[in-house]
């Protein structure tokens, strides 16, 4: 028996848990809230959208944008349009009850109701997953539209009470359009702009960095909605626009700070949102007129439809990949509306429209149709079709290369066609900010990082968390693999035999610096206070460790380097420290260990720095440093040694017998971001417990 | 409508399957890059001024000399290309029609693959060496002139070692990978569509020639 999460989407049981909510509300008598629209617009909305923005897929969404902006704009105005007609035309001969309803509050209701909503879309197409293009398409659209429906909103709006509409009237508010839309957008790449130089600074106070992302969001939001410019737009522009600055200059941990709380919040929006929903429509007022709302509901699929297919006709004549029929029904049954669309309907008021009742009832009507049949057949659909799923594969450095290659190539082929094509304004889009922008925005050094550079070492950091948390030789994370560098650069192999060892002196001074630089950890550790993150001093110990283990490079020969960590290698010790690194508590330390560098920490001590030392190692060993940094971590956690008094300003656990320092240790880089599927308690098991 | 006189008869070059329109087109720009030659060199490609900021303009002029990629089948380098190799070359970078059946697609793809391999491959002996891997790396960074070679080296040694262990999986320590073969650059591939990643805009392909 399919379980019941399968079939129904989870926005559909929102709603009725919602239903279910509002009707014991009332059932006890009392008055269920509704959804006001200040609520929604204020504060439940933004963050969908902010999430939805801040890590919205940039190349597809900007390599198919002539496609999203024809469907969000000609789209919905066709669907408006369309809609509002056919609507007054039934109104007039819907007799007596419905004739009152003039043209122009038929089109304000088809307004409002033809915008493809943002949060009902995402909530159903995450659950689908179909591949990237179908999915930017219509989640793009109903990005986008927001700009067209708070025009033809506001516009219908003012014309109700007007005397007479004249064209001046009209071409202003087409003009309206341009301003709203392109308005909303520059009020966010400013608000983007700041933070970004903001985020500069942020280097000695991390803790808030997230803050900044958050609030300048926020406020390109309110300042958009305050000119009536397109906040939805504001917001998914300030969004993209800071990104790749912000993430250029915050912390690791503030990355993982801003993912977690955006999708945190989102979440509870979301799920706030449709609830209320079910709850407001037990509470409202309803009119339910037949002829009026299954007509609504009767027209509203066709519009989508017609519109997707003759929209779809005109833009694959400029489209390279043309979209199949297949495509095309995905996106018409993906017109979803949702919460906006109520929100819109609930802020008419009363004087100029006294049908609000039943225009809210039809909205609701439409609303439910598409999210509960919509919604639950759209994935059986989706398999029955056999429509394209998302891939899931994995980002590999060697995309990265083939991926950038490609771009150069073609940029290339186009300037000697003597065509400026996408790919030539692109890159020059590419030089000036890399030229201009980037080092106004980026703090530092990792200005002039290209883009290779970083991916490469945000790569070997995500290996090596996920080489610390995986534990090493039971499981070996797919990433991992048994290739190393002597399969692929043969000549090193009889180097590697027979490792030079580093001169005294040069050990000495490397040993020097580590000591120091674990006793500034120390110290710092010991001194709590509230601004500082106590994990942080991890963190930027492990920073310093791989700028001084870059000129420790300098100093001495090649070694390996170890992108990824051979797992089944007694003979060389780089490599059998390295699996001792990975799996510290599973691997139990034998003779030959003694040959190896061991490192403790001992911060619970108040003792001096000769706590800390470093057993002397036999020269076979790669001495000190070791290039890579997973390795470096496992510089630190070497052996599992037990303090030597039991943690008492021991700020992680207050467990005794524990190996403090390498829960420490490993908590602090075992941050994994979100994950698709909940990970179970500690990965790892503290021995002794 | 044929293309001016200099220039091998429109229907040999229909099985490259480009409109009459854009093969003018293209005359024109080879004219110019010739400066009304007959042929073209490798010099006639450094009065493209945008081509200067492209960091692997090299291997990209290499590659319209490349004799394995005009179809000959020779090897090595051609001294000097007339407009028919040009529109050869171009023609790898047509966009997918809709009407392509499977095993048209899989040739349309290993074809543009193959253009690609090439490039990787600057000594012509059929696989991408470790040392071609950095150079390729190198050249891509080299728009940075303060980086080290050590970054970009490692970056191509590691690229390398996630080539091999898609490509052989589990080795021995013994085992070397000598290089990447074609096969296994196809299997590099596979998660990228390049049939739709790999073209030039304006080489659409609306309505073929009428000239059939």
């Amino acid at each position: 028996i399919p379980s019941v999460s399968s079939i129904v989407p989870e926005s559909c049981l929102l709603i009725v848990v919602g239903l279910l909510v509002g009707g014991l509300i009332k059932g006890v008598g009392e008055k269920p809230p509704i959804l006001k629209s200040d609520i929604f617009f204020l504060f439940l909305l933004p963050p969908i959208i902010l999430d939805a923005g801040y890590f919205l897929p940039l190349r597809p969404f900007t390599e198919n944008l002539g496609t999203i902006l024809i469907f969000a704009v000609v789209g919905t105005l066709w669907n408006a349009f369309f809609l509002g007609g056919l609507m007054y035309a039934v109104c007039q001969l819907g007799g007596p009850g419905l004739n009152h309803i003039g043209l122009l509050a038929n089109l304000l209701f088809g307004s409002i109701i033809s915008a493809v909503d943002p949060v009902a879309v995402l909530a159903v197409f995450e659950e689908i997953h179909i591949n990237e293009l179908l999915h930017i398409l219509v989640f793009g659209e109903s990005l986008l539209n927001d700009a067209v429906t708070v025009v033809l909103y506001h516009l219908f709006e003012e014309f109700a009470s007007f005397e007479q509409v004249t064209i001046l009237d009209i071409i202003l508010g087409f003009l309206s359009f341009f301003v709203v839309s392109l308005g909303g957008v520059l009020v966010g790449v400013i608000y983007g702009v700041i933070a970004a130089f903001t985020s500069r600074f942020t280097s000695h106070i991390r803790v808030i960095e997230p803050l900044f992302v958050f609030l300048y969001s926020y406020m390109a939001y309110l300042s958009a909605e305050l000119f009536h410019l397109s906040g939805i737009m504001a917001l998914i522009a300030a969004g993209v626009v800071m990104r790749p600055y912000v993430e250029a200059n915050i912390s690791h941990k503030s990355h993982t700070t801003i993912k977690y709380f955006l999708k945190m919040w989102s979440s509870v929006s979301e799920t706030l949102i449709f609830i209320f929903l079910g709850v407001s429509t037990v509470a409202g007022h309803h009119y339910w007129n037949w002829t009026f709302v299954i007509s609504t509901l009767f027209f509203c699929l066709i519009a989508r439809v017609l519109g997707v297919l003759v929209l779809t006709w005109f833009i694959n004549k400029f489209r390279i990949v043309k979209l199949t029929p297949k495509d095309q029904f995905i996106i018409a049954y993906g017109g979803l509306r949702g919460a906006i669309a109520f929100s819109l309907g609930y802020l008419l008021d009363y004087k100029h429209f006294g049908m609000r009742d039943m225009f809210l009832t039809a909205i609701i009507t439409v609303i439910f149709f598409t999210v509960f049949v919509q919604g639950m057949t759209i994935r059986p659909l989706v398999d029955l079709l056999a429509v394209k799923k998302k891939q899931e594969t994995k980002r590999s450095i060697n995309e990265e290369i083939h991926t950038q290659f490609l771009d150069h190539l073609l940029t290339g082929i186009e300037d000697i066609c003597g065509h400026y094509g996408h790919h030539h304004w692109k890159d020059k889009l590419d030089r000036f900010n890399k030229k201009y922008v980037k080092k106004c925005l980026i703090a530092g050094e990792r200005s002039k990082e290209p883009q290779l550079i970083a991916f490469y070492h945000k790569m070997e950091m995500k290996q090596a968390i996920e080489l610390v948390e995986s534990g090493g030789i039971g499981k070996i994370p797919s990433a991992v693999s048994t290739v190393s560098i002597q399969n692929i650069n043969p000549q090193t192999l009889p180097l590697e035999r027979v490792l030079p060892a580093l001169s005294k002196d040069k050990e000495e001074e490397i040993r020097k610096i580590l000591r120091t630089n674990l006793q500034k950890t120390r110290q710092r550790l010991r001194s709590y206070n509230r601004h500082t993150l106590v994990a942080d001093p991890y963190e930027e110990a492990w920073n310093q460790m791989l700028l001084r283990r870059q000129k420790a490079r300098q100093l001495e020969q090649k070694m390996n380097n170890y992108l990824t960590v051979p797992a089944h290698k007694v003979d060389s010790p780089t490599m059998s420290r390295a699996r001792i690194g990975s799996d510290p508590l599973a691997y139990e330390p034998k003779e030959d260990s003694e040959n190896l560098p061991i490192i403790t920490i001992d911060p619970a001590s108040p003792q001096s720095p000769e706590s800390v030392d470093l057993m002397s190692e036999e020269p076979k060993g790669c001495s000190g440093l070791p290039p890579s940094p997973e390795e470096d971590e496992e510089g630190l956690v070497m052996r599992v040694k037990e303090p030597s008094s039991p943690g008492t300003d021991d700020v992680f656990t207050p467990g005794n017998g524990d190996s403090p320092s390498n829960q420490r240790m490993l908590r602090c880089l075992s941050d994994p971001g979100p994950r698709p599927e909940p990970e179970e308690g500690e990965p790892f098991i503290p021995k002794g417990q | 409508r044929g293309v001016s006189q200099g220039s091998p008869p429109v229907t040999s070059l229909l099985s490259l399957a480009v409109t009459s329109e854009q093969i003018e087109h293209l005359h024109r720009r080879f004219k110019q890059l010739s400066q009304d030659q007959l042929t073209i060199r490798k010099e006639n490609f450094d009065s493209i001024p945008d081509l200067e900021f492209n960091p692997i303009r090299g291997k990209i002029v290499h590659a319209f000399f490349d004799k394995r990629n005009l179809r000959q089948e020779s090897d090595g380098l051609a001294e000097e290309i007339n407009f028919e190799d040009f529109l050869t070359i171009m023609s790898y970078f047509r966009p997918i029609e809709m009407n392509m059946d499977e095993e048209q697609l899989d040739r349309f793809r290993k074809e543009k693959l193959k253009f690609l391999f090439h490039m990787y491959d600057s000594d012509h002996d059929g696989k991408i060496t470790l040392q071609e891997y950095r150079n390729v790396v190198e050249e891509l960074l080299s728009g940075n002139p303060h980086l080290e070679k050590e970054s970009a080296r490692s970056i191509a040694d590691g690229a390398m070692m996630e080539a091999a262990s898609i490509c052989v999986g589990q080795m021995g320590p013994d085992q070397v990978y000598e290089g990447i073969t074609f096969e296994d650059f196809l299997k590099m591939w596979q998660g990228i569509d390049i049939e739709t990643k790999m073209h030039v805009r304006f080489l659409n392909v609306d309505t073929i020639a009428h000239c059939y």
